[in-house]
């Protein structure tokens, strides 16, 4: 048995996501290889090599995969698949993208954003936007699977293991890539960071999400937003927390103006404390909140923040 | 959607009984800017298609109120996975050759977003998963997609596969002349056996529970006392 994980990088800058999923892969008991796919990768392979419990590390470095588009991706994936009974990728966009991909040339059913490993071939994921949790066993000779990092604890390190170089890359000429706008932003990332702060439809306007910034910056947190605030166009959407945006599971989530939909909690009622603050008391928010504020956001934020 | 859904006292699944159906939303937005495009006198035909037993054709209907030409519905009484589905989808896409698929990114049920990312491996064909802009250019597709840093826009060349993320538009409401003129539409029933796709499961489900339940939490009366909880009782700030 050997599992080939694929890493989670944005142009050459590790995400903590890889790590997790070669967490969540250990506990399937194989020996572990991570595959990293891009161009100019060499400190993320340096930084893969030093993950517990990695034992080779694949670094395809070539300019076609620079964008890492699903067409190149999957067919350098299914090249080396034979090797491996269990394929990983994280449950992030990109990860989302390209692995079905692979499963269906392999002619593989998926398992989605697994969260936990039962054995090696039963796994728990969530179904209807979190309101169930099943156990599924996979009946196929190789195991094709998303993780949900958010699901599972940074491994610890290790000496640095081998770096293999790929020679392959073909690129598909059916797709290219055109551009790409990355949203800038000085804090930690969402799904990683230990404490989160998000606005919701109560913030009324983008302005006001400023009015979160001096305590996401006391408390080193990142800033999320609801579906409501980023549809309303208050924030970016790559800010949205919820079954349709990321699923983040951080020490402390702080909800400020969010009545607390379906969707947004299967988003982030992992958390370990929850803290609403929202003028209904009545909002569906409060029934997950370890902590909750029945008051105006709009006194309770800069009080919130000179008290910290 | 805004139906909690309720896990079985057997725990053999979540309770479907007497629940209120619905078109998942994400594939409103597909139908809606598969219409839109055949409107923009790019597209000639919009043909929907379902994989389910007969209360799929409610769906189906629905689809052709808001405008689509013709539906197909693929008949099957098993609860079939998304690898199934892409298979059955891509032996139709065989038949119709169509040049554009569009299919919503997940559904909100399994939650599992591979359909149509399958369906492109199986045909072929480029895909544009989580598009939030799609603008269709003589032969070319150029979809603008939500990535987990912002927004990253891809060319593919047709025919191609297209998942709709939220933003990519805001579905119409059928009107009720639409909805009678639906009732004329063709809607062709195949059943699923005469593709002659292996459908056996490849994934059991043993159990479905309900997830952990949170304790329950307190309502402070200030910004002080909050603070001073978070530091420590819950001890998750400094």
């Amino acid at each position: 048995m050997r599992s080939l994980v694929i890493a989670e990088h944005e142009y050459g800058v590790l995400k903590a996501d890889t790590a997790k999923v070669v967490n969540a892969a250990n506990q399937v008991g194989a020996e572990i290889d991570v595959l990293l796919v891009g161009h100019n990768v060499t400190d993320a392979a340096a930084t893969i090599a030093t993950i517990a419990g990695v034992n080779n590390v694949l670094v395809a470095d070539n300019a076609v995969f620079e964008h890492q588009l699903a067409e190149n991706v999957a067919d350098l994936v299914c090249g080396l698949a034979n090797d491996y009974s269990h394929i990983f990728a994280p449950a992030t966009t990109s990860g989302k993208n390209v692995l079905p991909r692979i499963a269906a040339l392999l002619d593989k059913s998926q398992i989605s954003e697994i969260t936990a490993v039962v054995d090696a071939e039963t796994f728990k994921r969530p179904i209807y936007a979190g309101n169930g949790i099943a156990t599924v066993k996979s009946l196929e000779s190789q195991k094709v699977i998303t993780v949900r990092s958010s699901a599972f604890d940074l491994p610890a390190q290790q000496a640095p293991c081998a770096i293999t170089a790929l020679s392959q890359g073909d690129a598909s000429n059916s797709s290219s890539f055109v551009s790409v706008s990355q949203t800038e932003s000085v804090r930690p990332e969402l799904t990683a960071a230990e404490v989160i702060i998000s606005g919701g439809r109560g913030m009324q306007n983008g302005e006001n999400f400023s009015l979160l910034e001096g305590i996401a910056d006391k408390l080193g947190a990142a800033i999320g937003a609801s579906r409501a605030a980023v549809d309303a166009g208050f924030v970016p959407n790559d800010m949205q927390v919820g079954q349709t945006g990321k699923i983040v599971a951080p020490n402390l989530y702080i909800a400020v103006g969010i009545s607390g939909a379906i969707q947004h909690l299967a988003g982030m009622k992992d958390s370990k404390v929850i803290v609403a603050i929202n003028k209904d008391p009545d909002a569906p928010i409060f029934q997950v909140a370890d902590y909750g504020l029945v008051a105006d956001l709009f006194d309770v934020l800069p009080a919130l923040e000179k008290a910290l | 959607y805004n139906v909690k859904a309720r896990v079985k006292a057997d725990k053999t699944g979540i309770d479907l009984a007497n629940v209120k159906m619905a078109m998942n939303p994400f594939c409103e937005i597909a139908v809606e800017e598969a219409i839109r495009i055949k409107e923009a006198g790019k597209a000639t035909e919009v043909v929907v298609v379902s994989i389910g037993d007969k209360a799929c054709h409610e769906q189906l209907r629905t689809a052709l109120a808001l405008g689509a030409d013709r539906a197909i519905h693929i008949e099957t009484a098993l609860n079939l996975e998304s690898l199934h589905i892409a298979k059955l989808l891509a032996k139709l896409v065989e038949q119709e050759a169509p040049e554009l698929v569009i299919l919503g990114k997940q559904s909100i049920d399994s939650d599992n977003n591979q359909t149509g990312q399958m369906l492109a491996a199986l045909t072929k064909r480029p895909q544009g998963t989580f598009a939030s802009v799609v603008a269709v250019d003589s032969g070319k597709l150029q979809v603008t997609r939500e990535v987990d840093g912002g927004l990253q826009t891809v060319e593919l060349s047709l025919p191609a596969i297209v998942t709709t993320d939220l933003r990519l538009n805001e579905p119409r409401y059928a009107s009720l002349p639409n909805i009678m003129k639906a009732k004329r539409k063709p809607l062709d029933v195949v059943d699923a056996q005469s593709f002659g796709v292996d459908l056996s499961p490849r994934v059991e489900v043993l159990l479905v529970e309900e997830p952990a339940q949170r304790a329950s939490g307190v309502i402070v009366s200030d910004v002080a006392q909050l603070v001073e909880k978070l530091r420590n009782e819950a001890k998750v700030i400094a």
